[in-house]
Parts: C-alpha cells; structure tokens; sequence
C-alpha cells in the first residue's frame, strides 16, 4: 500500500532540488539543548501528549553530529557561550536553529552581568519563538515554519555557488 | 528540654563558647551567635566536638555584603549632631561570612557570624573540617573576593576564570560593566 494506490504504475517527475527538500523538511532530527524552564517545554513538546514525531522530528539526537536542528531551549549565561558555539560547529550540514523563548531571543528578564542577551551574535538562528515560555504548540509551529523555509531552500544551487566562491579564492 | 537536652540550645552555646562568643541572638527560634574572626576554625571545632551540642554537619556557608544597610542608617538621621557623632564611630566591618550549622542527633540548627572588614579580607578556610566548605568557600570567593586561607583549590566557581570582579558585591552594577568571555572559534 504505497503512492501506487492513487497513481498507478508508472513514473514520477520532479526536481532533484525538490526532492532533497522534501526529505530534508520531513526529517528535521533535533539536538535538544535545554538550559532553562523552556526545556520542560521542549521535553513536553517531545513526549506523547504533543508528539513532535508527527512531523518528522523522529529521534531527539543528543549527539550533535547526527542532528539536524538545535533547539536551543533556555537562558545562555556568558560562561555557556563558547559551549554553544562548539556545539553548533560540530553539527553536520545542514543545519538550522532554533531560539526557544525570551532567554534564547533576547535575554529575556535577565538583563544581568552573567546572561548573555540573545544568542543569535553566536551561531546564525533560522527561527525565533517567542514566549516564556514558549506552550509546545509554538514549538510545533516553529517546526512547521522551518519545514516552509526549507522547501524554499537550493541545495544544489548553493554547493555551485561555493565551489565557484573557493575557485575564485574569496 | 525538647530533645531532652537538660538545657536549651541557647545555653549550651553559651556554655561551649564561653568568652568566643561576642553576641547570642535569637530571632523567631533561629539561634545566631556572632565570634571573632581570628578565631573561627577554633570555634567551630568546639561547637562539632562538644558532646551536648555536635553540630556534625555543614549546611551551608555564603557571604553578605553590608554596604547600603550602613549607608542607608546614615542618610535616615536627619540631625547634623547625630551624623557627626556618628562619622567619629568606626564604621562596622563591610563584610560578614555565615555558617550554617545541623547537628544530626538533636536536629537543631545554629548560625555562627564572623565580621569581615574591607581592608583584610582573609578568613581562615573550614575546609580542614568539613570538605562541604569547599564550593561554598569558592563561590563566596567568586562573588565577594573573600579570601579563604587554607583552602586547596580557591578558584572562581560561576564566573569564567579571568572575570576581573566580584559580582555579588552592592557597589558592582546588575548589568555588569560590559564583561564579555572572549573566544576564539578556531580554538574549538
């Protein structure tokens, strides 16, 4: 019981691009970076009740070699920062971010010596959820909003660009 | 008379500490007893030996910063007399280190109070009795730049290693003084 059901036999025609993309949005696998009360959230968001699984974020991967997305859950204090960062240079493309609550955003209430305000001069964020913190449904649209930005992404387009970039000495 | 001590805590203390003990307060049940700060270790020694007391058990130790309560005292007086008077009087020493002490057999608690003035900020570590002391002491370091002589590894416990002050103290701004942990990406 497969697409067969409902096109026959046959071929199907597509983009190469668009295929990619299509198995990338459907797979977005999660590093799950929790610092704060935001993790509860993403934890509850996981778990069977919301069932991020649904959409493709199958297997929380707490290495982050094998994830796709970083859900940065929580307060980053300056002392974490580098922690982040490292993190983030040891995913594997691709790869995106999220900024999960007010902390992860902006700092949120803790305009403080010791909290860093807002995570995105560190690692580039694709999507910001506001909140605080954020109800698992807004995970859950972020999800969904990532899986719209990818479907608008060039994979291929994107490795000639950089192939030309490094020819050129740039 | 309630663990079926013959005497209360109050008494007892008293008793052990005898001329170490510069003031006993009591306030709402809580016990606190306030001695000299050369003498802490000796003191605290004699309140864990005691055989009617043995506070066995180090709950916690912090700093406190008295800063603005002094300040505040001063503003509040309105009489010019009164503010000279008090000019002449020696100010109370800036900071003070608490310890919270348990006694596992009588469950009771007590608070032992040192005095730390700004100009020597040296207390002798109790990490020779209890290996509890050893973060606390780290982190009242950290915060205050107490220093605790004796202790083996008095190194910042919150703060990255070359943050240069001491955050918790009331004349170091909420929002910091712009301290960035500076890194490199390449170094990772």
């Amino acid at each position: 019981m497969g697409i067969e059901a409902y096109v026959g036999g046959g071929w199907l025609l597509t983009k190469a691009e668009q295929l990619i993309n299509w198995g990338r949005s459907r797979s977005p696998w999660p590093l799950p970076y929790g610092t704060a009360c935001c993790g509860i959230e993403m934890m509850c968001a996981l778990a069977a009740s919301y069932d991020m699984a649904r959409f493709g974020a199958e297997r929380p991967s707490f290495s982050p070699r094998q994830a796709d997305v970083l859900i940065e859950a929580g307060t980053i204090t300056k002392k974490m920062v580098p922690v982040l960062r490292t993190i983030y240079d040891q995913m594997a493309e691709p790869k995106w971010v999220f900024a999960m609550g007010a902390c992860a955003c902006s700092g949120g209430v803790f305009r403080t010596y010791s909290t860093h305000q807002g995570i995105d001069d560190v690692i580039p964020v694709d999507v910001y959820i506001p909140g605080c913190p954020p109800r698992p449904e807004g995970l859950l649209y972020a999800l969904l909003k990532l899986m719209d930005k990818i479907k608008g992404e060039h994979p291929l387009r994107k490795k000639v660009v950089d192939a030309l970039g490094a020819s050129h000495g740039s | 008379m309630r663990w079926g001590l013959a005497m209360d805590l109050k008494e007892r203390v008293e008793r052990c500490l005898g001329s170490d003990a510069l003031s006993i307060t009591e306030y709402r049940g809580d016990i606190t007893v306030e001695v000299p700060r050369r003498r802490i270790i000796m003191v605290l020694k004699k309140l864990r030996e005691a055989s009617d007391l043995e506070f066995d058990f180090l709950t916690d130790l912090f700093g406190v910063d008295n800063l603005d309560l002094y300040k505040k005292k001063k503003k509040k007086k309105g009489k010019e007399e009164e503010a000279e008077k008090e000019a002449q009087e020696p100010t109370p020493p800036r900071f003070e280190v608490n310890y919270l002490l348990q006694s596992l057999k009588s469950n009771e608690r007590l608070r032992v109070k040192i005095q730390v003035p700004e100009d020597d900020l040296e207390v002798e570590s109790a990490t020779v009795l209890w290996k509890a002391a050893d973060w606390p002491e780290r982190e009242c370091f950290d915060m205050f730049g107490i220093r605790f002589k004796g202790h083996y590894n008095l190194k910042r416990l919150l703060m990255w290693d070359e943050f240069p002050d001491h955050p918790l103290r009331k004349d170091y701004p909420l929002e910091g003084k712009g301290e960035e942990r500076h890194f490199h990406v390449s170094e990772f």
